[in-house]
């Protein structure tokens, strides 16, 4: 029920902008992305390898490594004890060997288990080293809340890991993005966080053929602009790109016309996009379903005021984030923990100020 | 039913008054050592009228209670049992008892709590599968000797922690089925008030409820240290499953246990599997009750009410008095490992149905208590009655009840506050608040 509520959203929200022409008939979940990604590169590298629990025969915990062991085998796909530290490291350490491990959280909650190795360990080391010594390491797995399973497994990880030198963070939002980010992640001399989320696994978007493609890659550290626009720009990652798209749809029905920036990385930051847009724009609003403090929304609000295009806003930027609060279990106190699409359409709304009423005024013209 | 005089039923303390008879010492406290009056054993309180429908002839027949240690316990029947598996024992040249008594009234109180469990259990399946139970639901089907063994030895001063299969754990540590089951389903009088879920289930002396694998083992061995900072004579059980036995803080807990000799039980609930994962496949050792190294262990028939408790029995006392040491639990979960888990991919389904068949701990008990005639079947079926509308009346207002009311979302951040507003998804302007009365 909740998967297909979610497809309709992510539909509606593809339907809403599509910036391509309609030929492209082919569907792809964003679990068959990562699971193809994997795929990929275990066949291309042979020093790639995947560990993580769960992983081999069961298939994956989510099922995004699903056939892989079976194709591949012990020595490729690995199950690990329940013991993040402890694998987490065993990661670490061949990767600096020289192997290129993708090492799976089941969850990303659970990566506070192993937080030393992910930035004592992987992040450092090139640093520490001089550069003798790099980790080239994926760590990846579903991040942010999931659906009803309460505070020790709802949180967004973004603004931890991108807080640190020496990690590249991404966060996908669609199949292409997913598909796309964990190849570049998988081919990286660096240690990359990979940001997945839980909800959209099970979302089918479409892509055409060069998503397909064996070599195709999304660059980290490039932000994508998923539908243009003219007043107000909406920066989101992960599935808060969803919610922005929705509001977007309902902007527009209200004369409001917004740009939409899909983040896709983290760390870098790819401000020349937002910045590029804001001039263009002079409004801008964040979303994002983590925590406000300290946040990825924080940081584009710092970067905007050390930049001359904070000359350029008309109005103060506005963040909308989770609510600042531990995630609750009950239902109707979850969905109001984090934003909605009628949060951000007020907020928009508020910020474009009298905008709106003279575009309602054109519009009744 | 069981029977209890009135006047015996006035308070606990006449009770106690009446049991400290110097004649009758030695089986009195080795009673009130086993039999200890917590809200979850004490007489649920009967409406009035109910209450007036069972009185008779100064007798008040009370249904549904959990039994308690009357006056008639001398006069009771007393069974003594031999375990039908010993236990194995690591570093340890003296074990539990293996024969052990078993009174009228315990076997009421262990057959009635192992039901309860099961069928709050079953009543969350079915609440899960109509779409009222969010997200992971672990249920501890097959495992309830484990919790019900454990219980009948604790002391009012011992505590426990555990995972996140702990409805059981709740409902035995005083919670009603009802507190348990609205939880489930996320509703205001669930015993988080909804905000905590399958998972976090808390009541005195019963700290969680954890999501993070392994994690209330350390929890544990500081709630250890608690009771010994304080000189409460208080003991912690600190459960976790075979998969969680290899995270390294657990060891790391063994270690410091044994260092500072905390009062603590490391108690492992040995299922035979983490997710899909079997215990063969995570451990080098899956002798899990030699893994502290040099702290002693025991090996205990999980599937048998009478040896979990003779070996917690053992082993509250040893940690109290001589230090630290391991349980394993041998036990089974007849369901997947969570809801969403059909749970057969990874094991048969004839292994199921041979351990359901050979080794479930209701029915072994049962047998038991018919055997010994402890039980007639008729008072069996009663039990199984009581429980069963127990559990139906929960499952009633767990799911009428209603959700919390939406500003509790920014309730309970913390215990004193001292932000003047906290922030909504855009804007500092909630105030914040408490769920509970404080
Ligand atoms: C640190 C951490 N890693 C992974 C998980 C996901 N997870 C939840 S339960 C579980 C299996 C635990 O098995 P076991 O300890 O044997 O307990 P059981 O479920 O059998 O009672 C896993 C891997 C988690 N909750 N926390
Ligand atoms: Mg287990």
């Amino acid at each position: 029920m909740l998967r297909s509520r979610l497809t309709q959203a992510a539909c509606a929200a593809q339907r809403a902008f599509s910036t391509s022409p309609r030929v492209l008939a082919k569907q792809m979940t964003v679990r068959d992305a990562l699971n193809s990604a994997l795929d990929d590169e275990l066949a291309r590298d042979d020093r790639v390898f995947l560990l993580g629990e769960e992983v081999a025969q069961y298939d994956g915990a989510y099922k995004i490594s699903r056939g892989l062991w079976k194709k591949y085998g012990d020595k490729r796909i690995i199950d690990t004890p329940i013991t993040e530290m402890g694998f987490a490291g065993i990661a670490v350490g061949a990767a600096m060997a020289g192997l290129r491990p993708v090492c799976e959280f089941m969850t990303f909650n659970f990566s506070m288990q192993a937080i030393d190795h992910v930035i004592n360990s992987a992040a450092k080391t090139f640093y520490m080293s001089a550069g003798a010594v790099n980790v080239p390491i994926v760590f990846r797995g579903p991040n942010g809340a999931a659906s009803g399973v309460a505070a020790q497994h709802s949180q967004c990880f973004a603004a931890w890991y991108a807080h640190c030198p020496g990690l590249k963070v991404v966060s996908p939002y669609d199949s292409e993005d997913a598909r796309g980010l964990l190849k570049s992640a998988i081919r990286d001399p660096d240690p990359v966080v990979v940001l997945e989320n839980e909800l959209m696994y099970g979302v089918a978007f479409p892509v055409d053929d060069k998503v397909a493609d064996k070599d195709f890659l999304v660059p980290i550290g490039k932000a994508k602009i998923m539908k243009p626009g003219k007043d107000i720009t909406i920066v989101a990652h992960s599935k808060a790109v969803e919610t922005s798209l929705l509001a977007a749809a309902e902007l527009a029905k209200k004369g409001i016309d917004a740009e939409v920036i899909n983040l896709r990385s983290i760390r870098p930051l790819d401000v020349a996009t937002i910045f590029a847009s804001v001039r263009k724009t002079h409004h801008l609003i964040t979303v994002e379903n983590g925590w406000p403090q300290h946040g990825v929304g924080a940081e584009i609000c710092a970067r905007i005021m050390e930049d001359q295009t904070f000359f350029e806003l008309d109005a103060p930027i506005w963040r909308c984030c989770g609510v600042d609060v531990p995630m609750p279990y009950a239902k109707s106190l979850e969905i109001n923990a984090l934003p909605q699409v009628k949060d951000v359409t007020e907020a928009a709304i508020k910020i474009v100020g009298n905008k709106v009423g003279k575009a309602a005024a054109t519009a009744g013209k | 039913m069981f029977k209890i005089t009135a006047k015996a039923s006035v308070s606990a303390g006449i009770i106690l008054h009446n049991l400290i008879d110097p004649t009758k010492n030695a089986l009195l406290t080795r009673l009130m050592r086993r039999v200890h009056f917590t809200a979850a054993e004490l007489p649920r309180p009967l409406a009035p009228s109910a209450l007036h429908d069972r009185y008779e002839n100064g007798v008040i027949t009370v249904a549904g209670v959990h039994p308690n240690v009357g006056l008639e316990q001398e006069q009771e029947q007393t069974a003594r049992v031999r375990l039908q598996r010993g236990f194995k024992l690591h570093r340890l040249s003296e074990g539990p008892d293996t024969m052990v008594s078993l009174t009228q009234a315990e076997a009421v109180r262990y057959y009635r709590q192992m039901k309860a469990i099961r069928q709050i259990e079953a009543a969350a399946n079915r609440l899960y599968k109509e779409r009222m139970v969010r997200g992971f639901c672990h249920l501890y089907t097959g495992q309830e000797a484990c919790a019900v063994g454990m219980r009948a030895v604790m002391r009012p001063e011992d505590s426990i922690i555990s995972a996140y299969r702990v409805h059981g754990w709740a409902y035995l540590m005083g919670l009603s089925a009802q507190g348990v089951l609205a939880e489930l389903t996320g509703r205001r009088s669930g015993c988080s008030c909804g905000k905590g879920g399958s998972m976090h289930m808390y009541a005195p002396n019963f700290y969680g409820g954890n999501g993070i694998v392994g994690a209330q083992v350390s929890l544990g061995a500081g709630v250890a240290l608690a009771s010994k900072y304080r000189q409460n004579g208080g003991v912690c059980l600190a459960l976790y499953g075979d998969g969680a036995a290899n995270q390294g803080q657990v060891f790391e807990s063994f270690n410091m246990a044994a260092l500072w000799q905390l009062p603590i039980v490391f108690v492992c609930e040995n299922n035979n599997y983490g997710m899909g994962t079997s215990a063969e496949r995570a451990a080098c050792n899956t002798r899990y009750y030699t893994r502290g190294d040099v702290l002693p262990g025991i090996w205990v028939d999980g599937m048998d009410v009478l040896a979990v408790r003779s070996a917690t029995e053992y082993a509250i006392e040893f940690a109290q008095n001589r230090g630290p040491l391991l349980l394993e639990l041998c036990t089974y979960r007849y369901g997947g490992h969570s809801l969403s888990d059909p749970g057969t991919s990874y094991r048969s389904r004839e292994e199921v149905k041979e351990v359901r068949r050979k080794s479930d701990a209701i029915n072994r008990f049962r047998e038991l208590c018919l055997d010994y005639g402890l039980q007639s079947q008729e008072q069996l079926e009663e039990i199984d009655a009581e429980v069963q509308t127990e559990v139906q009346n929960a499952v009633k207002v767990a799911r009428s009840d209603e959700e919390l009311a939406p500003q509790y979302l920014w309730a309970d951040v913390y215990a004193q506050n001292i932000e003047p507003r906290l922030r909504s998804v855009y804007g500092y302007d909630l105030m914040h608040a408490r769920s509970k009365p404080t």
